[in-house]
């Protein structure tokens, strides 16, 4: 299972570093919010390698990377940990795998919906869908910032549509949902 | 005096909500230092981390659209969202070095009588400033000086990372070197390129305002004054959240924090009213009586 996997992650360019890995820890050291994360970015590389890439897509740890890019810019076996990130995230979203609690799937998805709609995003719809979807209480808290902001003119209320929104998603519907990474996607799901 | 260099503009859509005097103090200084910005016609949404996060193909394909579009007009993009800058780079970088998504990509954007070549290339508004207009021309335009104002000039994560074309992507100069050019001075400040949370504010928020209170922290012992920020989503952390970051920590913090346009703005003696200094949640106006010459 884990063959297929390091398979993508080689596709991605220069991804075939994660072989190079020497578990020296620099990756952990630099990250931001290692100190929060169930797996540590050093042992999510090691339990990708052991063949736990399950484990590895229920932690906490993918939705935590804030794609800083200091794991990737430190790393002395130049691995591109935050792309490794991101191919993670994608594979737990679509194999049901994002832990409950994350809120950053949620944000993730309802942004992706804006864009394909609109072609932009406008966060007042974007903040309120997910409020509304997250914490419909905290949505309350959130009124008198959101007011301060209005009243200085910074909420745009009206979202702006591109004009070549249907163009766009022609183009996009040429493209398969999934990414380059076919291979991983048929062992999560065998 | 001759323009002196002609770019597609592309303002992302954070500076065009919450964010929009970004967007209006970079066209007010562009335009005193003949910076031609013509705003990209009809541009979409880069994708940022979170559209990655969900659908890689379609990731570049959004972002491929807005360098076709450059490329049709034969003129390098100018963001001033580094997060734009990232992703936009990132689909560059990839497109020229893997046939297969270069292939793919291409495919796509036929649907739209769109094509990319590969020629674009992606620039910081900070970068062109500082390499292409330069010390001279800046010092020149002078007119309000800032008085010395201790600035910490904080630039955030994705200018320099991961590609590390424009400065060093640890320990960055370039804002530095600018903020003394409009007469400032920047402190010492160790965190000007740690992260600030970015998106976790939303989604994992005690540790979004943990990073976002370590940077006030550095800010305020290191004596600045004011937060002088390069990226729309950093500057929404800073100011919108220090609210948030004296409540959930018991501090007190009110550090103002402007947008390196503002800063050569009110340099070159422009009002506050018109580089958008005047809607901010966290008011510089007391800081500003205090050092500018002319407050308007």
């Amino acid at each position: 299972m884990t063959d297929t996997f390091l398979e993508d992650i080689y596709s991605i360019p220069g991804g075939e570093k994660i072989k190079e890995c020497i578990q020296c820890g620099t990756c952990s050291a630099s990250c931001p919010t290692s100190y929060a994360m169930d797996y540590t970015p050093r042992e999510v590389i090691a339990a990708l390698r052991a063949g736990l890439l399950d484990r590895v897509l229920k932690t906490n740890t993918i939705w935590l990377c804030a794609s800083c890019y200091y794991c990737t810019v430190r790393c002395p076996s130049g691995v591109k940990l935050t792309d490794v990130m991101y191919e993670l995230k994608r594979l737990a979203v679509e194999f049901g795998y994002a832990e409950k609690r994350a809120k950053a799937p949620v944000v993730s998805k309802l942004f992706v919906d804006l864009v394909d709609k609109n072609g932009r995003i406008d966060e007042v719809s974007l903040v309120s869908k997910f409020m509304l979807k997250t914490n419909p209480f905290g949505f309350f808290g959130m009124m008198p910032r959101a007011w301060k902001l209005f009243r200085r003119g910074r909420m745009p209320l009206k979202p702006h549509r591109i004009e070549g929104i249907e163009e766009l998603k022609k183009c996009a519907s040429t493209i398969e949902v999934t990414g380059l990474h076919a291979a991983a996607r048929k062992t999560v799901e065998a | 005096m001759e323009t002196q260099s002609k770019f597609s503009y592309y303002p992302g859509c954070s500076v065009e909500g919450m964010n929009k005097a970004y967007d209006k103090s970079a066209r007010v200084v562009c335009d005193a230092l003949k910076v031609d910005l013509a705003e990209l016609n009809d541009w979409n949404c880069c994708g940022a981390s979170a559209y990655m996060s969900i659908r890689e193909l379609r990731a570049h394909l959004i972002s491929a659209r807005n360098l076709a579009l450059a490329e049709k007009e034969r003129k390098d993009l100018v963001v001033v969202c580094p997060a734009c800058l990232n992703t936009l780079t990132k689909t560059n970088h990839y497109m020229a070095e893997n046939p297969q998504l270069k292939k793919t990509i291409g495919t796509a954007l036929k649907a739209a009588d769109l094509q990319y070549f590969g020629s674009v290339k992606v620039r910081h508004l900070l970068e062109v400033i500082v390499n292409d207009v330069g010390e001279n021309e800046i010092k020149a335009r002078i007119k309000n000086s800032l008085k010395d104002l201790k600035v910490a000039p904080y630039y955030g994560c994705q200018l320099t990372r991961p590609f590390g074309e424009v400065d060093d992507p640890e320990f960055p100069t370039m804002l530095d070197n600018l903020l003394t050019w409009i007469g400032a001075k920047p402190v010492n400040y160790p965190l000007k390129a740690k992260c600030c949370g970015g998106m976790l504010m939303m989604t994992k928020e005690d540790v979004g305002l943990s990073l976002t209170k370590n940077l006030l922290e550095c800010a305020k012992e290191n004596g600045a004054e004011c937060i002088a920020t390069i990226c729309p989503l950093c500057h929404m952390n800073l100011e919108c959240y220090q609210d948030n970051v004296n409540k959930h920590f018991g501090t007190d913090y009110h550090i103002p924090v402007l947008y390196f346009t503002q800063l050569i703005g009110l340099a070159f003696g422009f009002s506050r009213k018109s580089l958008g200094i005047d809607d901010e949640l966290t008011p510089s106006k007391p800081l500003l009586e205090k050092h500018l010459e002319v407050i308007r």
